[in-house]
């Protein structure tokens, strides 16, 4: 069981050379062989998404997904969403709604978030609240994770007009 | 001026929270993030020996390690009923640890515990508390213990009441569940001979206390360090077997040894709650005013007593007549039973959650029965403003239950006109005409928070200003130091945000009461608020030396002291001041070196605050599923420190109250094996499930027992959740007292409507 691969993960733009298992998960080679703990493990049944991160432009469960499949394709996680020390628009937003609380969700729905409206900016209420359905919190009865995500929403709307116009 | 602060206000506003920068950018350190050169990972299970696997123990292994102990100290009667630490000749439930292992990887040594083989003779199970004790240990039943409150003559009073109204209810086994499994990491280092348990939660010191009891070590050689946490709810942080392995073998290797619970583990092994079974009488005037209450309790502990011994059951008995005044008399008796089930203990509003649907299925039925009104009869009952501070000889944790203010019947009154009762009630009665089952249920109840004696907070000012305050409380991702921050910013006269808020290191503090019980705003933000008063006055005074200008001229506006009525004059930056304080500074005196102080908050009697729930519902009569169409909280919190982290515990709260309202249930088969062991099988509320929450947050009684007013906040949300939606959904189908086990899933609710047609 000790076969292990040699293999290159993109993650957040950077190259990640990771030697691993051909059985070991996703999640566990970004928060082990790469060290960004950011993203968390709540289930490892694909269940939670607490472990959600972008891979190739799909929000995906990383728990359910081998390292070795992740290979070629683009990962984003929660450590590559603030450019610098500026925050993306809906980690402010989830600041400013108290969209979190003890936080072990967080970086999962913020990157279910981010991915849904970066595909869909016009995204509608009922079609939003679908989506957020799929991943679990404990802590906030999810209304002001709904909020934060609603001024996110509006906030990158107005934004990209405002590059546009 | 100098008592209080002319700058910016802090307490009461709804700032932004100063946990969430690393939180929201991916730099939390919560324990699975812990990682130390030549760890060592546990599993617990049952495994032989692979490449890579260090050691593999069972009981026989760590005979000098006593059963897990009660956090309060030792209690000689439930001593035998304790848990081991692995599992020693009998197995009583599924999900024991039965066997250690330790490896070079994680990977391997759950490679290796898949290989742990057992040899079980299979025993006849007990799994209902209702059902005749069996053998626990020779001599020794399954009853570990009865439990018994009451006052006044109950068969007297029974005997010559107009009414008597009995039910049998029972509330399911369900629990916190936290996002994040649970986590130790243990730590020996041999230079100092100090022991290190890194991942702790909710009561660090205690538990501090406990593992040096256990280990025969002297306190100050064992240190609890809490890192971030994902969600406690009570369950979290409590001493558990897998907490002393890694202890005991990080000593034994002296290297690191590092265990994170997988969900499955989590759902059969950290403790459950909940599950009870009443047997309730009520004494009754024509009225409906309740004279007694009689009720017998079959409280299912699961297979052990863990940390929390009884407390749950006995506050189980103390708090349930809630609001209501119940002169005559009182009696409750519970049977505090051990069941093959994972062990139970406290979770969020325990003992509240279950009493309050006890009590308002109680008083709906009285209301039925009697062709009553059911708000008339709460009012009816309800203790008057005139009756404050009330006293009923009961206790809750220890403690003589004392309402310390409130006015039960003008909240009732804000909660109903909110909704416009009258109207509502006539809208939905028109809606089931068509045909819709449709339905409006009301709760109301009285929580207890902020349990004493006393809690102590250390503020220290460094030379570059910036203030730090320490305690001894935790952070369960309530917004625990944004609570401390701004209490201590607003007494200094500070600014909030360039606060640090220590907490959970027991290394830094000596004493600390964690966050349990709603406690820790109460106690640990009116002992920050003394220390920063004492702060504030050593600052003044030496800065009126400095400025050669008298103490009241001057005040501390944003970490600055100025001359008050002198804007743009001389100022002195509390770095400046702390500098000046320093030890070998010629300009301190004979003052007593550091800008620091430590304050104490003492208290005798917990705070009551009180609310009420109302649901409306809607049922599907084909499935049997619950949909809830409007939930309304009416909470009165004494004073809110920062309304947002108020109403976010109550939309918490309520989440979870739902869960535990119709869908989640920890179930077993007849053999005892638990068949909720995924989060496919055991079902909590998503954004679907969860509707928009209207909370009428009132500050109209704040707490006369502490200098802030404040009542607690943590378990106002899932309190009435199960008794609201009870009632909506009698409502709703129109079968008054349809309802009598929670959680009310769509194959219970079919199964009565269907019973109906």
């Amino acid at each position: 069981m000790s076969n292990k691969i040699d293999l290159t993960l993109n993650i957040n733009g950077q190259d990640h050379a990771v030697s691993v298992e051909p059985r070991k998960t996703l999640v566990d080679a970004i928060r082990e062989d790469c060290a960004l703990t950011g993203t968390h493990i709540g289930c490892e049944h694909g269940v939670c998404g607490a472990c959600t991160v972008i891979v190739g432009g799909e929000a995906v469960r990383s728990c359910l997904m081998f390292a070795v499949q992740a290979q070629g394709k683009p990962i984003r996680t929660v450590e590559g969403l603030a450019s610098g020390k500026t925050l993306h628009p809906l980690q402010r937003s989830f600041m400013a709604h108290h969209g979190l609380q003890c936080g072990f969700c967080t970086p999962g729905f913020l990157m279910l978030a981010v991915n849904t409206l970066e595909k869909n900016p016009a995204i509608g209420d009922e079609e939003l609240l679908d989506v957020l359905s799929s991943n679990l919190c404990r802590c906030t009865g999810y209304q002001n994770i709904i909020l934060a995500v609603k001024a996110a929403r509006e906030d990158m709307r107005t934004k990209e007009e405002a590059v546009a116009g | 001026m100098n008592e209080q602060s002319g700058g910016t206000k802090w307490i009461g506003m709804p700032v932004e929270r100063l946990e969430d920068p690393p939180l929201v950018t991916g730099r939390g350190r919560f324990a699975g993030d812990i990682n130390f050169p030549r760890q060592l990972h546990m599993r617990t299970d049952a495994a032989r020996a692979l490449p890579g696997v260090v050691a593999v123990w069972t009981a026989a292994d760590i005979t000098d390690v006593p059963p897990i102990d009660f956090r309060e100290g030792p209690i000689e009667k439930l001593a035998p009923y304790r848990q081991p630490v692995l599992a020693i000749d009998r197995l009583r439930y599924v999900g024991e640890p039965v066997a250690a292992v330790f490896a070079h990887d994680p990977y391997v040594a759950e490679d290796a515990a898949d290989l742990v083989t057992m040899e079980v003779e299979e025993l006849p199970v007990l799994l209902d508390a209702r059902d005749e004790p069996g053998e626990f240990s020779f001599g020794r039943d399954t009853e570990a213990t009865i439990l018994t409150q009451g006052y006044g003559d109950v068969e007297a009073v029974f005997k010559s009441a107009a009414h008597v109204v009995e039910l049998k209810l029972t509330s399911g086994r369900h629990s916190g569940v936290p996002l994040e499994c649970r986590g130790a990491i243990g730590r020996y280092d041999a230079s100092r001979d100090v022991l290190e348990l890194h991942g702790a939660a909710k009561v660090p010191h205690r538990n501090k206390e406990l593992i040096a009891r256990m280990l025969k070590r002297a306190p100050a050689s064992v240190q609890c360090y809490e890192s971030h946490v994902g969600g406690g709810f009570g369950i979290r942080g409590e001493i558990y077997p897998e907490d002393i392995l890694v202890c005991v073998a990080a000593i034994r290797f002296e290297r690191p040894v590092k265990w994170i619970e997988d969900r499955r583990e989590h759902l059969i092994a950290a403790n459950h709650s909940r599950n009870q079974h009443h047997h309730i009488k009520a004494a009754c005037t024509d009225e409906g005013e309740i004279l007694a209450i009689d009720d017998v309790i079959h409280h299912d502990n699961g297979a052990y007593v863990r940390t929390h011994a009884t407390r749950v059951a006995m506050m189980t008995c103390g708090v349930l007549p809630g609001p209501y005044r119940v002169p005559g008399a009182y009696r409750a008796i519970c049977h505090f039973r051990l069941t093959n089930k994972t062990p139970a203990a406290t979770y969020r509003a325990p003992g509240r959650f279950e009493t309050t649907f006890v009590r308002e299925r109680l008083v709906d039925a009285i209301a039925h029965q009697l062709r009553l009104d059911p708000i008339h009869v709460r009012r009816l009952n309800a203790v008057r403003v005139d009756e404050m501070p009330f006293k009923r000889p009961l206790e809750a944790l220890g403690e003589e239950i004392h309402f310390d203010s409130g006015d039960y019947h003008a909240l009732l009154d804000i909660t109903l006109n909110h909704v416009d009762w009258q109207n509502l009630n006539k809208e939905l009665a028109a809606r089931r005409e068509q045909g819709e089952m449709v339905g409006v249920g009301l709760a109301m109840f009285v929580e207890k928070a902020g349990l004493g004696p006393a809690d102590g907070v250390r503020i220290q000012v460094d030379t570059s200003g910036e203030i730090e305050v320490i305690t001894g409380g935790a952070s369960i991702g309530q917004g625990f130091e944004t609570v401390m921050a701004q209490v201590a910013a607003e007494c200094i006269g500070a600014d909030m945000t360039k606060m640090r808020v220590t907490h959970g290191n027991t290394e830094r503090i000596e004493h600390g009461i964690g966050a349990h019980a709603s406690r820790a705003t109460v106690m640990t933000a009116s002992a920050t608020r003394v220390a920063a008063l004492k702060v504030r006055e050593k600052a003044l005074d030496i800065a009126a030396e400095l400025m050669q200008s008298p103490v009241d001229t001057l005040d501390i506006v944003n970490g600055e002291v100025v001359i008050a009525d002198r804007p743009g004059g001389p100022s002195m930056t509390l770095g400046a001041i702390a500098a000046a304080l320093g030890p070998s500074s010629k300009a301190r005196g004979d003052r007593e070196p550091g800008l620091s102080a430590e304050g104490w908050f003492y208290t005798d009697h917990q705070v009551y605050p009180y609310g009420n729930h109302l649901a409306v519902v809607q049922v599907d009569p084909d499935t049997g599923g619950v949909k809830v169409l409007r939930y309304v909280v009416g909470y009165d919190i004494g004073r809110a420190i920062n309304p947002t982290l108020v109403k976010g515990q109550i939309a918490g709260g309520f989440a979870q109250g739902l869960g535990g309202a119709l869908m989640e249930e920890f179930t077993y088969n007849e053999r005892g094996d638990p068949l909720a062991v995924t989060f496919a099988d055991y079902l909590m509320p998503t954004v679907r499930e969860t509707p928009d929450l209207e909370i009428i947050l009132r500050e109209d009684y704040p707490s006369p027992l502490n200098p802030l007013g404040i009542k607690g906040a943590g378990e106002s949300g899932v309190n009435a959740v199960g008794a609201a939606i009870a009632s909506a959904i009698d409502d709703a189908i129109g079968i008054p007292g349809a309802i009598t086990v929670l959680p009310v899933t769509p194959q219970r609710l079919k199964a009565i409507i269907d019973g109906k047609r």
